[in-house]
């Protein structure tokens, strides 16, 4: 079954992308589309039949072929099954299938191609080839094949950002993807040749075996000697914040707006830019052992979560809005990770990944309506147009901003899916920091989640029309194939907060049972209360209320369940047991929000215009998004090929050409004259001299007395 | 099957005789003949090989299938295959065919042009195959004669340049290793190879001129050979011959070129420096290394500024190759089973990318890329088989040209870090470079009013890169395909290498107590 699920797409990919000029473009289209459901169907199926106490550490793996051997370098096709890559598979494939089946409605008349251009079946087989990709990235069971799936997600992402190829943007943007994420690449390939240098593998078993054995161990690199484990973390992150637009790398990410809006959905949302978070999540029997590289990742996905949402405040493109929204709620999940709640960062990424997909798809709906046309301020006053899209959107926003009833706790809090999981975050990052830079800073980037969430529904949905009144006249709702999967995601981004808090975001006890993870009472000695049995030991815990609960830790040695905290790691504990004040914090924040976005954009609209007038300089910084790009330009861009053309120039051409026929010069009119012929006898000289050195070895060695 | 190599070595000579006596004529029946003739023989000499391949056995590390005789002159005729060689050997016979099938449109001297490519490949898989030094040698400078010819016949307009530096080049390098090849012969007193990989040779320090020479006379003879494999490979910054010899060269010669010369230089670092000289190897081993980084990020950098499509693929090569060295001088399994890997996948990844430019300059008579733009809109399976090769270039994983970086990388890596940093940082290099090249060709609205006619790939050109498409995938998803073969071998070469390093060490502790 796992095998159907991972090669359903890649044989829809190749039907797409080949077979369509036999079969037709619709066939070759729903071809791709129905593999992907059944793959959704059957991941459902495999997330919700899988019991991780059942497989000897919570999962098991189905080798498929032979890769790469050499020496005692070891590495496998296989599929690693546990409970976090079954989570990844119901993400990837639900939203996949339902990207599929939207871009029916979306991709049916695109002014970017002529008429009687084939675009559509080219476009189907990159989905279905990223999906192949990524659910390569998750199954993976060593870290070759994660770079496999990690560079072809790559690819594909290239492939779609490009898809419009007569556009100048898009091919820069694309580009641009692929060369930042290579960047990241880099620390993450160096992760992987330091990991096999100290463990003598790239299989996850046997790394998370090895790795409590190097603690305190140092290794030298680039001159300087580190601890092994924390420069291995920091590398592998190396190649997290590329793949999830994390602060420093994060510039390529707007710009893959380029690309159709169901890509935007599908790999900028939901799956593509999650592998950072995956990542971190898969290697944390690592991250468990390295303090200094999870401090790192707390602070940089706090940075980047608020950075971003300052920056997500002014945009004027619907979708950059939203793209900037992915890139800050990526750096709540790091925190999480970073703090050792793998769980919660996944809760996070699973609810994220269907209100943000579903964000995605409605803006794909206005756009669609709007006949492409992408800037807020030509929008207004469109719920009446488009009633069904306002709506989903509304859930989606709801979700985003977390609103729910806080304090209400009836065995699982009450709201919508961010509300559960995002504040669970925040809750997490208060009790593992104390408080500190990372909880301010989510906080305050709640509060702007909030507003630009609702600056841009109240831009988009209400007030009047603005812009060409041609367009809003002709707005249409969309067809049934885009509105369809809407409803679908709209189901998940209420409803997945609530149903799998428990999981996710219960007590030590269920997580640990949910991700296969033995566990124990705190304090006991190692007892093995962890599998299955003492179910109803836990639940009768649970009934006699909170408080009365015991303190449950996580006991499993590296690579003894999906996930791997060090016993003590409280902070999954902990963040239950943070003030009311806490617990209140975050929707407090959103209801500010709500109230500044409402005030500037309902109330008085003329009002945000005054104070980008007012805070100019600010205004600005913020628009061109602190600058990041100029300032790459300027360090990174412009000086490559400045130093291209002087190596070239200067360097080969005038010194190494140079000094070789300066010194020619003087040694070949020798050889011309000898060889009897004046200008164009190089060939001639050559063959002499060659004939005139055989000579030579043969006389030496006959006179030698012959070989042997 | 005893001579099999020979064989195999010497059909394409047969082919070549055959249409040099009996072929008449410069009509079109004629050129047309003339190149049948040819694709038969490449042919035949393909399936040929694959009886070497099947015959082939893995875990035997030693030299299979050895054909030894008396030559004149008391000299000895000396053909062997091993783990290490055999790969080229088929790499060698499998593009050929190709090769002569992607010059089916030439007109000009036909047949001259296919007897020099016919003798070519004799040459190219002599020295793969030769155990004799004196017939190493032969094999060795006279391929580059037909080469000479390739580029100065049928090449573009500044041919006599580029073969004029090709020469001045290649020459310094062959002088050097003529001495070495005497002395050798004088200090073991035999030409035969595989005893010459079991001899030791002097290591005592001495000083020339007062520069005090570590590791000695192995020291001078690896210095003496590394001048010319590094000038074939080519290393930085002896690599400025190849762009000019690429760009004047005709598309079949660039391929060959690309493909099979330059695989000479690594080949020799296998068989010569690192079993005869492992004590130079040792020694001289870190400059390699720093040469070999140095390489990676300076030609990738040129490369990125490059308005030729064949100077541009011409330095990506010497950026691959860099891997190449790089991989033989970690010393190490994964190092060297990478650099093979690299320099086979590099056959097929190379070769394809001049073919793809030889189908556009075959349309459009220019290499500037500046004269390109929007191909997708007219060319859609150029554009599919090109990104294709663009993509094998930068490496993508389930393409060969992951597997050969990937393994160099991880082989560094153990020896030092620093090189290992800079290399690596050549995969972003490279996907700068190669994906700007394919978006200023392919990419954009089609524009150019000399381009709104140009026709996408016939059937001939499919063929000719189906075979190409198929090795790479291959290669990259079931790598086993080469590793299994040449693992032993490779095994068998660092052991001896490490063996002979430790007498050495042991030998000198001894000295110095």
């Amino acid at each position: 079954m796992e095998t159907i699920i991972l090669f359903a797409p890649l044989i829809g990919a190749l039907i797409c992308g080949f077979g369509w000029k036999f079969i037709g473009e619709a066939a070759a289209q729903w071809t791709a589309t129905g593999l992907l459901f059944l793959a959704a169907l059957l991941s459902w199926i495999v997330f919700l039949t899988f019991d991780a106490s059942a497989h000897h550490n919570g999962g098991y793996t189905v080798t498929v072929l032979r890769w790469i051997e050499s020496g005692t370098l070891s590495t496998d096709w296989a599929i690693r099954m546990d409970r976090l890559t079954a989570t990844m598979l119901i993400v990837i494939t639900t939203v996949s299938a339902l990207v599929h089946l939207y871009s029916f409605g979306y991709m049916a008349h695109d002014d970017n191609f002529k008429e009687g251009e084939s675009y559509r079946p080219r476009f189907f087989a990159y989905l279905s080839f990223f999906t192949f990709a990524m659910l390569m990235l998750v199954t993976a069971d060593n870290l070759v094949q994660m770079f496999f799936g990690w560079e072809g997600v790559g690819v594909a992402s290239y492939l779609l950002i490009g898809f419009y190829y007569r556009k100048p943007t898009a091919n820069a943007a694309a580009i641009k993807a692929f060369v930042v994420n290579r960047v990241g690449d880099f620390g993450f390939a160096l992760g992987i040749f330091a990991l096999y240098m100290v463990t003598d593998s790239i299989r996850f078993e046997d790394i998370f075996a090895a790795i409590p054995g190097l603690q305190g161990q140092t290794i030298s690199f680039i001159g300087t000697e580190w601890d092994t484990l924390n420069l291995i973390a920091v590398l592998l992150f190396i190649g997290a914040m590329g793949k999830s637009a994390q602060l420093i790398l994060h510039t390529w990410l707007p710009d893959a707006m380029e690309g159709p809006t169901p890509v935007s959905a599908l790999i900028h949302a939901a799956t593509m830019v999650t592998a950072g978070v995956f990542l971190v999540c898969r290697m944390s029997p690592l991250m468990e052992y390295a303090p200094q590289a999870q401090s790192f990742i707390v602070w940089l996905g706090a940075s980047t979560a608020f950075f971003a949402a300052t920056v997500g405040l002014v945009q004027n493109d619907i979708k950059r809005v939203i793209a900037y929204s992915t890139c800050s709620q990526l750096g709540y999940m790091f925190v999480a990770a970073g703090l050792g709640v793998y769980s919660v960062a996944m809760f996070h990424l699973l609810t994220h990944a269907f209100f943000k997909a579903m964000l995605f798809l409605g803006a794909g709906s206005v756009i669609h309506a709007m006949h492409h046309e992408q800037d807020m301020r030509n929008y207004g006053g469109l719920r009446h147009k488009i009633p069904k899209t306002f709506w989903m959107m509304m859930i989606g926003t709801l979700a985003i901003t977390g609103v729910g009833i806080p304090l209400l706790y009836i065995g699982f809090p009450v709201g919508f899916a961010g509300f559960v999981s995002k504040d669970a975050i925040i809750e997490s990052a208060y009790a593992g920091t104390g408080g500190g830079y990372a909880f301010w800073m989510l906080l305050i980037a709640a509060l702007m989640t909030s507003f630009y969430s609702w600056r841009l529904m109240f831009m988009t949905f209400f007030g009047t029309p603005r812009g060409d009144t041609h367009t809003h006249e002709h707005a249409h709702e969309s067809p049934m194939t885009m509105l369809a999967p809407l409803y679908v995601l709209a189901v998940g981004a209420v409803l997945s907060g609530m149903v799998f808090y428990g999981s996710f975001f219960g007590y030590t006890d269920k997580v640990g049972k949910f991700f296969g993870v033995p566990y124990a009472v705190e304090g006991a000695e190692h007892a093995d209360a962890g599998h299955g049995d003492d179910a109803a030991h836990s639940d009768e815990a649970a009934a006699e209320g909170d408080h009365a609960k015991p303190h449950y830790v996580l006991t499993g040695e590296p690579g003894q369940g999906a996930i791997h905290a060090n016993p003590d790691n409280h902070v999954l504990n902990d963040a239950h047991e943070v003030s009311w004040l806490v617990k209140l914090s975050p929707f407090l924040a959103m209801l500010t929000g709500l109230a500044l976005a409402y005030q500037m954009y309902i109330r008085r609209p003329e009002l945000p215009a005054r104070l980008a007038a007012q805070q100019r300089p600010l205004y600005l910084f913020l628009l061109n998004k602190w600058y990041f790009d100029e300032i790459y330009d300027f360090i990174f861009v412009k000086p490559a090929f400045a130093l291209g053309r002087i190596l070239w120039k200067q360097g080969d051409t005038k010194t190494i050409d140079g000094g070789i026929n300066g010194l020619a010069m003087g040694i070949i009119p020798f050889f011309t004259r000898l060889a009897g012929r004046a200008q164009s006898g190089y060939l001639f000289t050559y063959a002499f001299a060659m004939v005139l050195g055989l000579a030579v070895l043969l006389t030496i060695v006959s006179l030698g007395g012959g070989a042997g | 099957m005893g001579n099999i190599l020979s064989l195999t070595t010497f059909i394409p000579l047969i082919g070549a005789a055959i249409l040099a006596i009996f072929l008449r004529g410069e009509d079109a029946a004629a050129q047309r003949n003339a190149k049948w003739v040819a694709l038969v023989t490449t042919v035949v000499t393909f399936i040929t090989s694959l009886f070497i391949l099947s015959n082939f056995d893995a875990a035997n590390t030693g030299f299979q299938m050895v054909e030894e005789r008396d030559w004149l002159l008391g000299l000895q005729y000396k053909m062997g295959v091993d783990g290490i060689s055999i790969l080229f050997v088929m790499l060698t016979t499998f593009l050929m065919p190709l090769v002569i099938a992607s010059c089916w449109d030439v007109g000009t001297r036909v047949k001259e042009y296919m007897i020099a490519f016919l003798i070519l490949e004799t040459l190219m898989l002599g020295v793969f195959l030769a155990l004799d030094l004196v017939l190493f040698y032969l094999f060795f400078e006279a391929g580059l004669i037909p080469m000479f010819l390739i580029i100065g016949i049928w090449g573009g307009k500044n041919r006599i340049y580029a073969s004029f530096k090709f020469f001045l080049y290649t020459f310094l390098g062959s002088v050097l290793m003529l001495v070495a090849m005497v002395a050798m012969f004088t200090a073991a007193g035999t030409t035969d190879i595989p005893t010459l990989m079991t001899y030791t040779f002097e290591t005592e320090n001495f000083s020339i001129l007062g520069v005090q020479i570590i590791g000695g006379m192995q020291t001078l003879l690896w210095i003496a050979f590394f001048a010319s494999f590094a000038v074939k490979m080519p290393m930085w910054p002896v690599h400025t011959w190849l762009p000019d010899a690429h760009v004047q060269a005709p598309t079949a010669g660039s391929v060959v070129l690309a493909a099979i010369l330059l695989k000479m230089g690594g080949y020799g670092f296998l068989r010569f420096s690192l079993p005869m000289f492992p004590v130079g190897s040792e020694v001289m081993g870190p400059l390699v290394l720093w040469l070999s980084a140095i390489a990676i990020v300076y030609t990738s950098l040129v490369a990125l500024v490059q308005e030729d499509m064949k100077k541009l693929i011409a330095y990506s090569s010497v950026a691959h190759m860099g891997y190449v060295t790089m991989g033989i001088f970690a010393v190490n399994q994964q190092g060297i089973d990478g650099a093979i890997f690299q320099m086979i996948s590099h056959g097929f990844i190379s070769g394809a990318l001049f073919l793809c430019v030889g189908v556009i300059y075959d349309r459009m008579h220019t290499r500037e890329i500046d004269a390109y733009g929007g191909l997708v809109n007219r060319m859609p399976a150029y554009a599919l088989i090109f990104m294709f090769f663009t993509m094998a270039n930068v490496g993508l994983p389930g393409t060969s040209g992951f597997i050969g970086e990937f393994l160099t990388l991880m082989g560094i890596f153990q020896v030092n870090t620093w090189v290992a940093v800079i290399a690596t940082s050549g995969v972003i290099l490279s996907a700068a470079y190669a994906l700007y090249l394919y978006r200023r060709v392919v990419m954009g609205d089609l524009i150019k009013e000399s381009l709104k006619t140009i026709k996408d790939m016939n059937t001939r050109e499919r063929a000719i890169f189906a075979p190409l498409v198929a090795m790479t995938l291959l290669l990259g998803v079931y790598p086993a395909l080469v590793l299994d073969i040449i693992g032993p071998s490779v095994n068998a070469l660092v052991g001896n290498y490490e063996t002979a390093l430790a007498t050495f060490e042991a030998a000198t502790q001894f000295a110095s107590n």
